[in-house]
């Protein structure tokens, strides 16, 4: 039994397959919740009670919102380019599924263990920015298509810091392997032999670059409601707008997983003796969403002139500046070698 | 199967399940969903009014500099993958030689800050 | 027939497919999706060729960033497509003039590395043991130690590139107001506003 799946090629195929549809409908699960605990957290912090309504304290919300969705009229506006409006959303949703093909949850829990996963990452974020171009340029009307420019140039901009920063833990590394990265960063003190300590600074930058390239509040301004009504999705009604909806959220969870895994040590137990597994990697992910969403109730919004400032004068040359550092301590073995985890192999 | 597609395959098969996935979303409120389209309900969404030209208008050249900037640096990012991967390997000569190349760069880099290329007007 | 041999035609049969509704598609727009769906799917072939790291470059470098200059290009350009269309038939000798240069080029510098005595050994010299180095680390082994000066000269080339854009597309508009951060920054309450004791029924 256990060769079929490993030996024969339809075996394989089946069992890429079973690891594939099990990652899915696991994320597209938590979303839901990740969803509901979203809309809960930024009640809270209104003093609002949020979804109540549908289940037991509301927790069935998102299942009820889904299929509301799934009623809903698909509204394709007349000078609309029809084929470019669907493609979009597709290509945001289809991008942010792909990208957990490579995310590891436990030592070796990963359906394709790339030797350039972190590119592969680099790669397919970079590529997130047509879903809202196309989708802003397919709609031909005049506020998705501003609302598309702005995001765009928001996106390239904050993704040159996020390559930047992750340069300086791949020469702490020396690979691209997240399952690398992780093992490099188990060390006698746990919780202060991660990344986070080496490259402390660096924690920040990414998570606010993470905010941005991810177009969450503040950094929102291609929905920026109150001038642009709803950026890039004002036309797009029932399941297109849904597919836009859970491509921009499991987004924002991959970052979520992204901060884990390579500043505080994925699956690794913060206390030395207790055992590792995925239910830390869970545990630091549910914490950063719980951040992503606090940021998002408590900040206010960013003009679009200051958020490229910001992008480009302090986050750019702050991590370059990080990079040549990191490099410097790492060739001359400075801090003990705090730098350059291959040489102390731990 | 060879070694390198077999951990690429599963990229491939996950590519299809997505895709399958948002059709049958897409399919799902095309089928149960009633149409009911009229021309007030399909026109460009403009606070109310007509539009008075088309959508697709100019727009600043700014934008266009930010990319290309952007490229500039994304090749930047694309030399230091490899540099990052092999640090131990390429010793003081590659080291130093990626300083330089860092060095060349920062001064593109603050001769675009003087000329002002990273305001925002 | 394997699944290599299946990918293999599968990403090739697109490249070629999409390549040519690049060159078909009347709307500039769709020629650019259509461009990235070539560039993607010769990743792919990148990929199957064992240069993992050139696909990621590939799709990085001129899907993320090259096409999207295009798109905001194209989409910037106010053009009569009509009027193109008659213009094109007087280009044709020029477009098919250079087609035809390229293709000796491309063929000439082909044969040169396929068919010159040396190429084999150059090959045979440069390429790491694949069961030993990763594809990355790899190239990062041979750019920075044996091709410094072709390294350096990629990064004046960047440095050049820099600058011819700034020099061509910036134009300061004179009159607008800017704001200057590090000087709101430090504005000293004390000389920025004065506190004035109004008596009533006086003003000031």
């Amino acid at each position: 039994m256990v060769e079929f799946f490993t030996e024969t090629n339809l075996g394989i195929f089946l069992l890429i397959l079973g690891q594939c549809l099990l990652v899915t409908v696991m994320i597209l699960i938590s979303l839901a919740f990740l969803m509901y605990g979203d809309r809960k957290i930024w009640a809270a912090v209104q003093m609002r009670k949020g979804p109540n309504v549908v289940g037991v304290f509301g927790l069935l919300q998102s299942f009820a919102d889904f299929l509301k969705y799934i009623a809903k009229e698909i509204v394709v506006p007349s000078g609309a380019d029809k084929f470019v409006f669907f493609l979009a959303p597709m290509i945001t949703f289809v991008l942010a599924t792909i990208s957990w093909v490579v995310i590891p949850f436990n030592d070796g829990w990963v359906i394709s263990n790339l030797n350039i996963a972190v590119l592969y990452i680099f790669a397919i974020s970079s590529l997130e920015v047509y879903g809202v171009i196309m989708g802003g340029w397919a709609s031909n009307s005049k506020y998705p298509f501003l609302g598309s420019l702005r995001s765009a140039a928001q996106m390239i901009s904050y993704e040159v810091s996020i390559g930047l920063i992750i340069i300086g833990i791949i020469i702490s590394t020396g690979s691209l392997n997240f399952g690398e990265i992780v093992a490099a960063q188990d060390g006698r003190f746990g919780f202060f032999s991660w990344y986070w300590v080496p490259h402390f600074p660096m924690v920040f930058l990414f998570f606010i670059s993470a905010l941005a390239e991810t177009n969450r509040p503040p950094f929102d301004l291609p929905e920026a409601e109150s001038e642009l009504v709803a950026g890039y999705q004002v036309e797009y009604s029932s399941t297109p707008f849904l597919l836009f909806m859970i491509g921009e959220l499991m987004a924002v969870v991959l970052m979520c997983a992204l901060v884990s895994i390579l500043f505080f040590g994925g699956w690794l137990s913060p206390v030395p003796g207790l055992p590792d597994g995925i239910f830390w990697l869970i545990a630091k992910m549910a914490f950063f969403f719980f951040i992503f969403s606090m940021v998002k109730a408590i900040t206010p919004r960013y003009r679009y002139d200051q958020l490229m400032r910001i992008g480009w004068k302090v986050f750019l040359p702050m991590s370059l500046a990080w990079v040549v550092l990191v490099a410097f301590f790492a060739h001359f073995g400075a801090f003990g070698g705090a730098y350059a985890r291959w040489a102390i192999g731990g | 199967m060879e070694d390198l597609p077999r951990e690429y395959l599963p990229i491939l098969v996950f590519l299809g399940l997505a895709i399958g996935l948002g059709v049958v979303l897409l399919l799902a409120a095309a089928v149960v969903a009633v149409r009911n389209p009229d021309p007030e309900k399909l026109s460009a969404y403009e606070c109310g009014f007509n539009a008075f030209d088309d959508a697709r208008m100019k727009f600043d050249v700014r934008f266009y500099l930010v990319s290309i900037l952007f490229i500039i640096f994304d090749l930047e990012i694309a030399f230091l993958f490899p540099w990052a991967v092999a640090f131990k390997d390429v010793g003081d000569l590659g080291f130093w030689s990626m300083m330089v190349f860092l060095g060349v760069l920062t001064i593109g880099f603050a001769y675009e800050w003087k000329k002002g290329a990273l305001e925002w007007e | 027939m394997g699944v290599a041999e299946f990918a293999f035609y599968l990403f090739a049969i697109t490249t070629v497919a999409a390549g040519l509704f690049v060159v078909i598609a009347r709307n500039p727009v769709h020629s650019v999706l259509w461009l990235i769906l070539t560039f993607l799917s010769s990743a792919g072939l990148f990929v199957l060729l064992g240069a993992e790291f050139v696909a990621m470059l590939l799709i990085i470098v001129y899907v993320g960033a090259v096409a999207v200059l295009f798109l905001f290009v194209v989409m910037m350009l106010d053009v009569d497509f009509a009027e193109l269309k008659a213009e094109m038939a007087e280009y044709m000798p020029i477009a098919i003039l250079i087609a035809i240069i390229l293709l000796v080029e491309l063929g000439t510098g082909i044969g040169v590395w396929v068919f010159s005595d040396e190429a084999l050994a150059q090959r045979a010299a440069i390429t790491p043991d694949i069961a030993e180095t990763h594809n990355t680390a790899a190239l990062g082994q041979l750019i920075y130690g044996d091709y410094i000066y072709l390294f350096q000269a990629a990064g004046l080339i960047l440095l050049v590139a820099m600058i011819g854009a700034i020099v061509l597309t910036i134009r300061h508009r004179p009159d607008i107001k800017r704001q200057n951060v590090i000087h709101q920054m430090h504005r000293d309450p004390a000389k920025a506003m004065e506190l004035k004791d109004v008596k009533p029924g006086q003003g000031l």
